[in-house]
């Protein structure tokens, strides 16, 4: 445990301390990390996994209520820890509890906590200071186009990587002259090469053939320049994968019109926002694409577009897919793959059904009756349940 | 006129890299640089350009790379063709040498003419990061601080999406498009992205401005201000308060990734939007996707003095170059927008006219929207409309 301990605190410090002094805290952390591959977590006890659950705002206080619901159903050995973060006060109190408590468990399934616009800038986005803290560096959206749900595009098969701790969102901002600010947009060599590493490691994995890079290095030369670089290196260690890259406004239109003509894309922090959203849009809306953020020792669960749904909220009309989907991925990080794939399957049968879909589908199911079906479908297939 | 304008320009290049530092020398420049820009910014609206001898204008013509060429030869045969009264100055940029004597003597061609018409010029990738982006360099030193991109769904063109009405207006000097990065420690880049005050206040008014002229009854503004809360909530600001100044106008705002997801599901419910750079060059590229691709849209960049017309989405379309598979429209239009812009609104609605009519021709169109024509067959098409009108031609 010491040595975890040590191992995230030079996690929690390397950003900062980057090049400066890599020698005395590298040395405790470099012998710990290079000897473990990633081990899954030890908060187990009596052969139940305990997780983090964090509501956040909107709709996700429902929606993990459902999974919580489908898992006991389900009689998944998994126990949830909910720690309530209150994303209107100032203090950054909330936040660390919860960081702590995923250090604790090391996975956690949440919901999007809102930044709220009118409190002042030093306030830090809550889902941001996460991914930073625990170093979550790769967020991981597969976009499938589901059998059941009408799009205008088909056969949409597209692992989106993106850099979850750098580039734009570096919260660093400062106005020297009145009436300008300065942005910093930070990209690095350590982690830039860290995440062509993971989205190569990832495309070997699922078998993936290629391997596109999205950057705006004619603009921004040093910048992306070097993290197309990195990618470059990377590349060259998997000579069975094709590399290519592509500048983000093409990418962009590209999507709209032959997304399927892209397998695998890894690319910094904000065109992988505005890339995943363009493909969640594509596969049928924000309620059907699972989100993961991976980190060395962490991983942490939520919907891919991180919205936090505050106009339908607590109307019983949220489409639960998403999150249920993002369980099913947490369950396959705990390797409880059996309930994984059993819950899956009822999930993408219920998709079938159209009379189901939820409103941001284009009907008029209620996301209580989705999940009922969710569970009928799993108690039809035959393992233990509960009575319901 | 020349002696302004240099001044003009020193204190633009030098006023980003300054900042606040050398106040006071920005003050010194500055006056003259200011009392410039307010006599022109008082007119307020953008003066045609004055070169203009015995009826003809001159417009200044920048070939590009890639397809630029061959599409603006295209353009100055249907011009001729139309006896349109304008006389092109072509400037060549040479894209793979480093130094800027070329793209400065385009910049001194389009201050004599006032008006351009240009294909992309290429960044090459291998070059020095120090050889800055040929058309960056352009549209910041000529200020041409509104880039207007007006994407509709074409009659003719078969689209997944149908009725797609929206005008994109992209700040176009400042933001992500600095150019300013720096490597303090080894392996870590910085790049600046400035928001300025004045800046935003102009693409705001600009924004408000041309909805309420073109009878759009909604803005939206597209931002991160979540995740940049100073920069971007900077601009959000200067958004909202030129909003205030217009009652009869909508204004909402809309975070860049929920805006690009509702575009791909429901872009029927966007009128106007207005942007920072990067976001404007990533909207406006899935938009251009959406009605039909990159050679159906034309985009034009306007300054208070200057404006420079050219194909929306930038592409040099290198490896369709010089194989006649080149979509015209794009720069076609792009060119009827420069009529409109001289004034000459008769032979700007006869060409638009034209290309509309041969839009609709489905035999006609080319590759990348799913036809097998050529582009001198839609020209030669186009031309034939434009006779078939009735005006005034030369022979062929």
């Amino acid at each position: 445990m010491t040595a975890r301990s040590v191992r995230s605190l030079s996690g929690a410090l390397k950003p900062l301390f980057s090049n400066r002094c890599p020698g005395v805290y590298g040395a405790a952390s470099c012998n710990q990390r290079q000897k473990s591959t990633y081990t899954p977590p030890p908060a187990r006890y009596g052969g139940r996994h305990t997780v983090t659950l964090i509501p956040g705002d909107g709709i996700g206080p429902e929606l993990g209520n459902h999974v919580r619901e489908l898992f006991r159903f389900c009689c998944v050995p998994v126990d949830f820890e909910v720690v309530n973060v209150d994303s209107s006060v100032a203090s950054e109190d909330d936040i660390n509890n919860a960081i702590m408590a995923i250090r604790r468990n090391g996975v956690a399934l949440k919901g999007n906590i809102e930044t709220n616009h009118n409190l002042p800038p030093s306030y830090k986005s809550r889902n941001n200071l996460l991914r930073t803290t625990l170093d979550l560096y790769a967020n991981v959206m597969h976009c499938q186009s589901l059998p059941g749900v009408r799009t205008r595009h088909r056969n949409i098969d597209i692992m989106i990587i993106r850099e979850n701790t750098e580039g734009e969102y570096s919260s660093l901002e400062h106005e020297n002259v009145p009436g300008v600010v300065e942005c910093l947009k930070i990209i690095t060599k350590t982690k830039s090469l860290r995440i062509a590493d993971y989205a190569f490691r990832t495309a070997r994995a699922k078998g993936r053939r290629r391997v596109t890079a999205v950057h705006k290095a004619n603009i921004m030369k040093l910048g992306d320049g070097l993290f197309l670089e990195c990618c470059k290196e990377v590349a060259s260690g998997y000579p069975e994968i094709t590399f290519d890259s592509m500048i983000v406004d093409n990418t962009t239109m590209q999507l709209v019109s032959r997304p399927q003509q892209f397998d695998l894309m890894v690319m910094p922090n904000l065109y992988g926002n505005v890339v995943s959203n363009v493909c969640a849009g594509l596969v049928g809306g924000p309620g059907l694409v699972p989100g993961a953020n991976y980190g060395e020792d962490y991983a942490v669960f939520e919907t891919g577009t991180r919205n936090t749904g505050k106009s339908i909220a607590n109307r019983n009309t949220a489409n639960p897919t998403a999150m249920l989907l993002a369980s099913c991925l947490l369950l396959d990080h705990l390797k409880l793959h059996a309930y994984a794939s059993m819950i899956r399957r009822a999930i993408l049968s219920t998709v079938s059904e159209t009379r189901l879909h939820t409103a941001d589908l284009g009907g008029q199911g209620s996301t209580s009756e989705v999940v009922q079906s969710i569970m009928n479908a799993v108690q039809s297939t035959g393992p233990q349940t509960l009575s319901i | 006129m020349a002696a302004h304008s240099a001044v003009l320009s020193m204190s633009k290049i030098i006023k980003p890299f300054w900042g606040g530092h050398l106040g006071n020398t920005v003050k010194v420049f500055g006056t003259t640089l200011t009392s410039h820009r307010n006599k022109s910014s008082l007119t307020r609206e953008n003066i045609p350009p004055p070169a203009k001898y015995g009826g003809r204008h001159t417009v200044t013509l920048i070939p590009g790379d890639g397809i630029g060429p061959e599409l603006l030869n295209h353009v100055r045969e249907v011009f001729r063709f139309s006896c349109v009264p304008v006389d092109f100055e072509v400037v060549h940029v040479n894209s793979a040498v480093e130094t800027e004597d070329d793209i400065n003597n385009a910049i001194t061609a389009i201050r004599r003419n006032g008006v351009a018409l240009k294909g992309n010029i290429e960044t090459k990738h291998t070059m020095a990061p120090s050889v800055k982006s040929r058309n960056n360099l352009l549209r910041t030193s000529l200020d041409l601080y509104a880039n207007v991109m007006h994407c509709q769904s074409l009659p003719g063109v078969q689209t997944r999406h149908k009725n797609i009405d929206i005008m994109i207006i992209r700040e176009n000097t400042e933001g992500e498009y600095s150019s300013l990065e720096h490597e303090s420690v080894s392996g870590v880049v910085e790049s600046l992205k400035i928001i300025t005050r004045n800046n935003s206040l102009r693409i705001a008014d600009y924004a408000f401005k041309l909805a309420r002229e073109k009878g759009r009854r909604r803005v939206t503004a597209v931002h991160k201000a979540n995740i940049m809360k100073l920069g971007d909530g900077l601009f959000l600001q200067c958004c909202r308060e030129v909003a205030s100044g217009y009652p009869d106008i909508t204004f909402d705002s809309m975070i860049v990734d929920n805006t690009t997801m509702q575009l791909v599901s429901k872009p029927q419910q966007f009128d106007v939007m207005v942007m920072p750079n990067l976001y404007g060059n990533v909207v406006s590229n899935v938009c251009a996707g959406l009605v039909g691709g990159p050679g159906l849209v034309p985009g034009a960049n306007y300054g208070h003095v200057y404006a420079v017309f050219e194909t929306a989405t930038r592409n040099t379309g290198k490896s369709i170059a010089n194989r006649n598979i080149a979509n015209p429209t794009a720069m076609l239009l792009a060119s009827c927008m420069m009529l409109d812009h001289l004034k000459l609104y008769d032979h700007a609605s006869s060409i638009r006219n034209a290309i509309l009519n041969t839009m609709n021709e489905t035999r006609l169109h080319t590759a990348d929207i799913g036809g097998q024509g050529t582009t001198s067959e839609v020209v030669q098409t186009i031309m034939r409309f434009i006779q078939s009108k009735g005006q005034l031609t030369s022979e062929y």
